[in-house]
């Protein structure tokens, strides 16, 4: 040793591993517009495609004359679901077990289907071609409300399934229901209700909004008829599953299917989907022989692809005087739009909805969803949420508030009293999940410390003295949330996706000069795996995340894995990382004993190395290793040094967080201002501090843009009010509030490196810290509900009803 | 969201821009900074023939400050409408609305002229220019004429101006007293949910004259005199502010949108137009 031998620190340090705020290794490309995306891919001889959609929400296709569009110069096909029939692609298989038209069969039933597909040679002639397809139709009633289409009268919207009384999740009860899915223990919770001395009722709407990712949809198909073989590049955050089930739908072999997502400008579930767009572009591209790219546009992506959310839910909860909570029962009216596209487990058509009893010890509870079709676009994706966890989080954080109201008691402390305590993890709840770790009551206190909760509360009585004397038209509200989330599906036991278990994958490959390439079953879409994963597998295995290159979204190269949604990633597919990189360290191991000459049990690993027990100046870097795997004949061992493991988690993690937003709320014009956003997440081991805390803005400003403004309405015709950005509400810089972050650190028992995932906990934690806020504003006056989205009228509206306006 | 064929047009004088108008008749339009117009043609609402360009014509640039009016070029840019310190202190509402529109690229390119030709209630600079009572500029092929701007708007789209004619010159008298113009908005880059162009002069303690426009209220912007009337003369206290909002209520006709209904809207516009008068009262 000598002063230039690194210490044992700088050995760590120099590893750039679990817990080191490395920079993200994509942004040089992302910020120098060097990043590689579909609309990037330009190929000899590509055509475009471009839709024909359905002005009306529903109508029946009488006739479709597409000779005008033929004629137009550089059209090279128009295809209709008649051209589409006898390759009996004109549906499609949904991820729920329906199907969906790919183009208008017979009817349209919601605003912007897809009705026809122009391919010409060049983007310009399709977008006039679309224009010179004659469509007649005949409007038909339209249903945009999920409880006037269960009305027995209501007009039939799916007529492919008339008389079909049972669907993929049981009985249809109505020719508009799709299903009921129930879970819990409905007649001990209706008795625990009647007995209770409290019960608090209340209909929660988390309205439907969209993902809506800067990079819309879209794709290029190519068919190269010589070799047989279909390359497809899409905006797809399941690669490996497209590749499936396009191998399923169109009878090519898998293996002559090579599917790949090149950088992908978010996706947050909106992508997650199979869309019409895939299925066209591929035929065409088959029909033609030629590269078929098909982009939406924003307003083909706000109104056609998947939405998320649209819940009605049902809640009682009921308590005992002093504030315990005794059950929770609650039904939801799911509006699922014209065909069940929801990408959920398939055992679980209303995902894992039922974490809706949250962090709280809730000794009996029932959950009912019915999902029900309308004329709006299919969907029910995420949104940065694993399945409906945005909804539950929502449901139980307004129930909790509506509670203490009718309690007369503060909402932190009711939470307080009711939170799981650390000693009783792994927790099982009524609902039937296994809750982890969890130590609610550290990051509760710590939060409320934080924001100086008591003072918080002395100013806004304050405020409220104020406003009451008429000296301030300003109200002062503080929303409170404290989430559990439940993620990193999932268990195959009963996770799939299309009959396709939830596993995830990494392969590992060192190279001679101890670098490494490692490619795995998810994909990024701006999320930093390629900095992450790397920081993972140099945890592992001693080189730097410097020098290993990470890969995904190409399936003839990465091995298989179902993709990157619901915070799955880092609990599986990173999982599965830690496991390979034990494996070649395992190796490295066996190597490093040959060369030093002793037995393997007589080694111990330290950082980047194995090192002789008791004698560490004898030692093999993991580099020298490499370096001999590949070029010293040792007996016994093959040579090289590469590994792969698939990974099957043996249970879903739970991060949880406390949220806590500050907002001053002006009565007459319903504006607010975002005083203060505390964010306190706990996801377990925390491998880039940096990336979670970007994650945590991301993921926050969804859902303040969710809460305060933006959503996919519609009118009572089916028309998309919101179909432009200038009504949807992406909040720019300008509107994003400041945050704060903070976190504890409660590591997953069964994840190898106890990392839980915090992609989607701002999103769900969030939202109803805001809500809350404009709740509590008004909660003196007596407000216990209002639906979001907070915009300015609509909060303009709580005050008028409230009889603040004089 | 591509807009149909058309032919481009880049004149380089204002006599080749009204040659290329009258040559091509209601197939032609002419552009400015395309930030209304593109986004027509776009969602093809708009379809357009010829396009004339108007970005070479120098005649319509220019800012000129004078003792007792400022004149204004079709083609200045909502930017330098900000970044013109001379205009900053002979009209200062000008600046003060102008960082209300849309945002800093919009504003890079969008010009003043367009913004007042387009004709869409959802723009700032109409209402103001009535409250100012600035004079526009129409050239055509049988000459110049002025058209006050208080006169000039007519219905949704529909204004004075002919489609041969194009918008040279804006001239506006220098304001003295007090001046606001206060705008809701949903986010930065959305048109008002209301706004109001407020402009007083005191005397003694009473409002000796005064200016009130709205905008986005009505399918045309709305230089309310009624609701000017009801503060002249008086102290601008409470009483005269809620005669001058009710006059002022009277005047317009909002419509429901995303936006809100039409009661919300009613409010919120006479809470903004309270806040306009108490901000140009408080620098009268
Ligand atoms: C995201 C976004 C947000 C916006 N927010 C606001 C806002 O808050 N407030 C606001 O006021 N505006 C807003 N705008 C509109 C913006 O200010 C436009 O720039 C302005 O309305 C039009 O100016 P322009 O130079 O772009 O005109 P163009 O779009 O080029 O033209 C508009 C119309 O005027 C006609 N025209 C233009 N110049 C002349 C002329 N010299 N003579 C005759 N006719 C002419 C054109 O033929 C066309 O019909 C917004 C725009 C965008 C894209």
């Amino acid at each position: 040793m000598n002063d230039l031998t690194p210490s044992r620190e700088e050995r760590i340090a120099n590893l750039k591993g679990l817990g080191s705020s490395r920079k993200r290794v994509e942004d040089v490309r992302f910020t120098q517009g060097k990043g590689n995306y579909v609309d990037d891919i330009k190929m000899a001889g590509m055509l475009f495609g471009d839709f024909v959609r359905s002005p009306y929400a529903h109508a029946r296709v009488v006739s479709i004359n597409a000779d005008a569009a033929r004629a137009l110069p550089g059209v090279v096909a128009v295809l209709t679901a008649a051209d589409l029939a006898p390759l009996n692609l004109h549906w499609m298989p949904t991820l729920a077990g329906d199907k969906q038209m790919v183009l208008a069969d017979g009817k349209v039933l919601f605003q912007g289907q897809e009705v026809a597909f122009v391919v010409a040679t060049d983007r310009y002639i399709a977008a006039d071609a679309i224009e010179l397809v004659e469509v007649e139709y005949e409007e038909l009633p339209v249903v945009v409300d999920p409880f006037a289409a269960l009305a027995p009268d209501a007009p039939v919207l799916r007529e492919d399934l008339n008389g079909i009384l049972s669907g993929a999740h049981g009985p249809r009860r109505h020719h508009n229901h799709i299903f009921l899915w129930e879970t819990g223990d409905k007649a001990a919770t209706e008795e625990a209700l009647g007995a209770a001395e409290v019960v608090a009722e209340e209909v929660v709407y988390y309205h439907r909004t969209h993902p809506c990712p800067l990079e819309t949809c879209g794709c290029v198909a190519s068919m190269d008829k010589v070799n047989g073989k279909l390359t497809v590049w899409g905006t797809f955050q399941a690669p490996h599953v497209v590749r499936t089930v396009a191998s399923l739908l169109s009878g090519i072999e898998e293996h002559n299917i090579r599917v790949v997502s090149p950088d992908i400008g978010g996706g947050f579930g909106n992508k997650v989907g199979v869309y019409p767009g895939y299925v066209c572009a591929i035929v065409a591209s088959i029909v033609t022989g030629k590269p078929v790219k098909w982009v939406e546009d924003r307003m083909d992506n706000l109104m056609a692809t998947a939405f998320a959310r649209d819940y009605w839910m049902k809640g009682r909860i009921s308590a005992t005087k002093e504030g315990r909570i005794t059950a929770l029962h609650c039904h939801v009216t799911a509006d699922h739009g014209a065909f069940d596209a929801c990408a959920d487990p398939t055992k679980f058509p209303a995902g894992f909805f039922h974490i809706c009893t949250g962090s709280y010890d809730i000794p009996v509870a029932y959950v009912g969803v019915d999902g029900v079709y309308t004329n709006k676009a299919p969907g029910g994706v995420a949104y940065r949420c694993s399945f409906r966890v945005t909804e539950a989080a929502y449901f139980i954080e307004r129930m909790i508030e509506v509670l203490a109201i009718e309690l007369g008691m503060d909402a932190a402390e009711l939470r307080r009293i009711n939170f799981i305590r650390k000693d009783q993890f792994p927790y099982q709840s009524a609902l039937g999940w296994e809750y982890d770790s969890g130590d609610y009551h550290t990051a509760w206190d710590k939060a409320l410390a934080a924001v100086d909760y008591k003072g918080l509360r002395a100013e806004q009585a304050q405020r409220l003295a104020e406003f009451r004397a008429g000296r301030t038209r300003k109200l002062l509200g503080i929303g409170l949330t404290h989430f559990t989330e439940i993620v990193g599906a999932g268990p195959v036991k009963n996770c799939d996706i299309l009959g396709m278990g939830m596993f995830d994958s990494c392969e590992i490959r060192i190279h001679p000069t101890g670098s490494a390439i490692a490619r795995l079953g998810t994909i990024s879409q701006g999320q930093g795996h390629a900095t992450t994963f790397a920081q993972i597998i140099a945890s592992e295995i001693g080189l730097s995340a410097d020098s290993i290159t990470v890969e995904e979204g190409d399936t003839d190269t990465a091995p298989y894995g179902l993709g990157t949604y619901g915070s799955r990633s880092t609990p599986v597919a990173g999982a599965a990382t830690a496991l390979c990189g034990r494996k070649i360290r395992a190796k490295a191991q066996m190597i490093a004993a040959w060369l030093l000459e002793v037995h393997e049990g007589d080694l111990e690993w330290d950082v980047d190395r194995f090192q002789v027990k008791g004698a560490p100046e004898r030692f093999k870097t993991m580099k020298d290793i490499a370096y001999a795997a590949y070029n010293q004949a040792i007996p016994g061992i093959e040579p090289g040094l590469e590994a792969v493991s698939y990974y099957d988690p043996p249970n879903m993690t739970y991060p949880f967080g406390a949220y806590i937003a500050v907002m001053e709320i002006d009565v007459d014009t319903g504006e607010h201002a975002v005083r203060q956003f505390y964010a306190l997440d706990d996801c377990g081991t925390r491998i880039n501090p940096m990336v979670i805390e970007g994650q945590v803005h991301g993921g926050a400003t969804e859902g303040y843009a969710i809460a305060m403004g933006q959503e996919i309405a519609y009118d009572e015709i089916g028309n998309v009010k919101t179909g432009t950005l200038m009504d949807f509400f992406l909040p720019t810089a300008w509107e994003t509030p400041h945050y704060t972050t903070d976190h504890t650190e409660t590591p997953s028992p069964h994840h190898p490196i106890g990392a839980k995932g915090v992609g989607e906990s701002p999103n769900v934690g969030s939202v109803p810290a805001f809500s809350n806020a404009v709740h509590d504003a008004f909660r003196p006056f007596g407000l216990r509900q209002s639906h979001m989205p907070h915009d300015h009228w609509r909060i303009w509206k709580i005050a008028r009803d409230l009889g603040l306006h004089g | 969201m591509i807009p149909s064929a058309f032919e481009y047009h880049r004149p380089g004088d204002l006599a080749s821009a009204l040659g290329i108008l009258s040559a091509y008749g209601d197939e032609a339009r002419v552009i400015a900074g395309g930030h209304s117009l593109i986004p027509m043609m776009k969602l093809r609402m708009a379809s357009v023939g010829h396009l004339v360009d108007l970005q070479s014509v120098a005649e319509l640039r220019g800012i000129t400050v004078a003792e007792r009016e400022v004149t204004i070029g079709a083609m200045v840019t909502q930017a330098e409408l900000i970044s013109h310190d001379g205009l900053a202190k002979a009209v200062p509402i000008l600046r003060e609305a102008a960082l209300q529109i849309a945002d800093p690229q919009v504003r890079y390119v969008g010009t003043v002229g367009g913004n007042v030709a387009n004709g869409d209630p959802g723009n700032d600079m109409p209402g103001l220019m009535q409250c100012l009572d600035a004079r526009f500029t129409l050239v055509g092929p049988g000459g110049p004429r002025e058209v006050p701007a208080r006169a000039f708007y007519h219905g949704l789209y529909a204004t004075e101006r002919a489609e041969d004619e194009i918008l040279t010159r804006i001239a506006i008298p220098v304001h003295a007293g007090g001046h606001a113009y206060e705008k809701q908005k949903r986010k930065i880059g959305d048109y008002a949910t209301a706004a109001a162009a407020v402009l007083l002069t005191k005397s003694g303690g009473k409002v000796a004259s005064a200016s009130v426009a709205m905008t986005n209220l009505s399918d045309v912007p709305v230089w309310s005199e009624a609701a000017a009337a009801a503060l002249v003369g008086r102290d601008c206290g409470a009483e005269a502010v809620a005669d001058a909002v009710a006059a002022m209520l009277a005047d317009i006709d909002p419509q429901a949108d995303n936006r809100g209904p039409i009661a919300f809207k009613k409010h919120v516009a006479g809470v903004i137009l309270g806040r306009a008068i108490a901000r140009a009262w408080s620098r009268a």
